[in-house]
């Protein structure tokens, strides 16, 4: 037990090691969501004006939160793919570590890397007019049940990179499937908003269902509004993409 | 009392343990060492216990992927301290050997043992004696040498002094030591081999396992690699390395297995490979590539093997056994008969030779 955190803990260490080499990725994971949320505040709030929210950054910054771990966790299956690509995996499994430190590792060194950028986020959201309505211990639970978002979102990132293999592959595997889920949510604007058809698919995914929780842990309506059903989607989705990466991850033995 | 601990060593032998595990064992049951060690000699002089125990042996191992069959039945034996070679060109199966070997891979069928553990069912026990230098280097390039080794000690759940202090040492070792807090990126390609070495040997391994060392390489780093190879069998290491080059194999190994198409097609000391092809080859290419047949038949006399003609090229060759003599005979005969070549000469047999001779044609 003792040598299967310190082997979580050595896999994340180098992990982060590799972020702070590799500008190219601080400016995607950072510098990107920050200025995603400056272009749609001053670009599209203007012309979106949600009913019942003080202004659009308001509406907003909870739900780029849960866009931004979202994104992030992507990188978890770029990362894998990466590392079975160049062999490091082998060089892994050739060690007496434990080897469920390689999955964890990843997927814990983007969760705190997904950590980092909310705050970042959020005191940018701070200065452009972000305010929170239920105090600060409601909006830790809401910046938590986020990460705890984005760590299940890993974990589908982490099946999808062990499958393809291929850094390239990874990368569009992941990308394909997370626009429409991300545009086609309550992130952005208002689902009331939508055509009845595209409306009955945005309110029925995990997406819009975590969205709208942070929203009412940070403002509004009464705090739970929607927490029990996020907490739901986030544990299901563990159940049934930690076994399944691991699934694939062993498969290599044979 | 001593009858029931001889029953128990010989079932211990029989179940796949090495000595030293029983040892271990016993002094862990609260025996003293001396008289494990006393026990253990006079039962070793009265000849009661099978064999010494392998550095790695393989037994009858298959695995196919899919419809190929990459391994259809090798088996292997290789005592401690010695050099092994797994000869054979892209696509024999010797990785797929070495990944089994190695606990990355599950064979179909057969058994397999590196230094007394069962590949199998003592994967992590295996792992902790191994040390694995793949086909391509598994450095993480936005780590420096130096992380990247303390990487690896930190996985063996080493103290953080002795990771600290073998890093270091092995960084000096390998000529790293200038450029340990440089990103691996940087790096050379025989730095990068150095270091992707370094990392296999961390933890001292019993066994070493090389797949294609040399890969890649210039000839001068692939010469100082081989420089480094021998100091870990001067250490006392077993090596089990893979390579398609037979000067390698026979320039560092004390036996080599040639692998074919998952099998194995021969067995012996570099010396006994090369009285096979019977020592050097003689080779003349020809002006005149119509010329050919009537070398091969005049070269007849010098070699009990049949002379190889390639058509295209104009090139006959020949196992030469008599060397040197075999050579200016082949000038003799050429002058006498006026058949103008542009070149002549005798060159060390490589491992087509060794397959042309095994198998009767070139490799697949």
């Amino acid at each position: 037990m003792m040598n299967t955190i310190s082997d979580i803990a050595a896999i994340t260490r180098r992990n982060l090691i590799r972020y702070t080499r590799l500008p190219q990725l601080i400016v995607f994971s950072t510098i990107q969501p920050v200025m995603f949320l400056l272009l749609f505040t001053y670009v599209f709030g203007g012309a979106i004006q949600p009913t019942g929210f003080h202004d659009y950054i308001t509406f907003l910054l909870p739900g780029i939160i849960v866009q931004t771990v979202l994104f992030g966790s992507m990188q978890t299956g770029i990362g894998l793919a990466e590392d079975l690509s160049r062999g490091m995996i082998d060089r892994f499994r050739s060690l007496p570590m434990a080897h469920s430190a390689i999955l964890a590792g990843r997927t814990l060194t983007d969760m705190l890397r997904n950590a980092f950028v909310i705050v970042l986020m959020v005191i940018v959201g701070f200065f452009i007019g972000f305010r929170i309505e239920h105090g600060i211990g409601k909006f830790g639970m809401a910046v938590l049940l986020t990460l705890l978002f984005g760590f299940a979102f890993s974990w589908v990132s982490a099946t999808v990179g062990l499958m393809v293999k291929e850094v390239e592959t990874a990368q569009v595997a992941g990308f394909i499937w997370i626009f429409p889920l991300v545009f086609a949510s309550s992130i952005f604007v208002p689902i009331e908003t939508m055509p009845a058809w595209l409306q009955s698919f945005a309110r029925h995914t995990p997406i819009t269902a975590t969205v709208d929780a942070v929203r009412a842990l940070s403002l509004g309506q009464p705090w739970h509004t929607g927490f029990w059903q996020a907490m739901l989607w986030t544990a299901g989705i563990l159940l049934f993409f930690i076994p399944l990466s691991v699934y694939f991850y062993n498969k290599r033995k044979s | 009392m001593e009858k029931t601990v001889v029953e128990y060593i010989k079932k211990a032998r029989s179940a796949g343990l090495s000595y030293e595990q029983i040892a271990e064992q016993m002094g862990k049951a609260g025996w003293n060492m001396a008289n494990i060690l006393h026990l253990l000699l006079s039962l070793a002089k009265q000849a009661e216990l099978p064999e010494v125990p392998l550095a790695v042996s393989a037994k009858n191992i298959k695995k196919s992927y899919g419809s190929i069959e990459a391994l259809k039945g090798v088996s292997i034996k290789v005592p401690f301290g010695k050099v092994f070679g797994l000869l054979g060109p892209n696509g024999a199966g010797k990785t797929t050997l070495v990944r089994i070997l190695t606990t990355l891979l599950t064979q179909d069928s057969g058994s397999a043992a590196v230094a007394g553990y069962d590949v199998r069912r003592q994967a992590d026990e295996v792992r902790s004696v191994v040390g694995l230098t793949g086909q391509y280097t598994a450095i993480d390039d936005y780590l420096t040498g130096r992380e990247n080794l303390e990487l690896v000690g930190r996985l063996y759940h080493l103290k953080k002094d002795a990771v600290k202090a073998r890093a270091r040492e092995l960084l000096d070792k390998f000529g790293l030591i200038e450029a340990a807090d440089r990103p691996a990126k940087t790096y050379s390609g025989g730095m990068r081999r150095r270091l992707d070495l370094a990392m296999g040997l961390f933890n001292h391994p019993k066994v070493l396992f090389l797949d294609e060392p040399t890969n890649g390489l210039d000839p001068q780093s692939r010469i100082a690699l081989w420089q480094i190879i021998k100091e870990q069998v001067a250490e006392g290491r077993t090596v089990l390395l893979t390579t398609q080059y037979l000067e390698e194999a026979d320039n560092l190994a004390d036996v080599i297995v040639v692998l074919n198409h998952g099998q194995v097609i021969a067995e012996g000391t570099p010396e006994e490979l090369k009285s096979k092809i019977g020592g050097d080859v003689l080779e003349i290419h020809l002006k005149e590539i119509s010329d050919a047949a009537r070398v091969a038949e005049l070269l007849r006399p010098i070699s009990k093997d049949e002379p190889r003609i390639e058509d295209q090229l104009g090139i006959v060759s020949v196992p030469a056994a008599g060397g040197a003599s075999s050579l200016v005979a082949a000038v003799r005969l050429m002058d006498r008969e006026g058949i103008p070549i542009s070149d002549i000469m005798l060159r060390r047999p490589t491992l087509d030779d060794v397959f042309l001779t095994l198998t009767g044609h070139k490799q697949a």
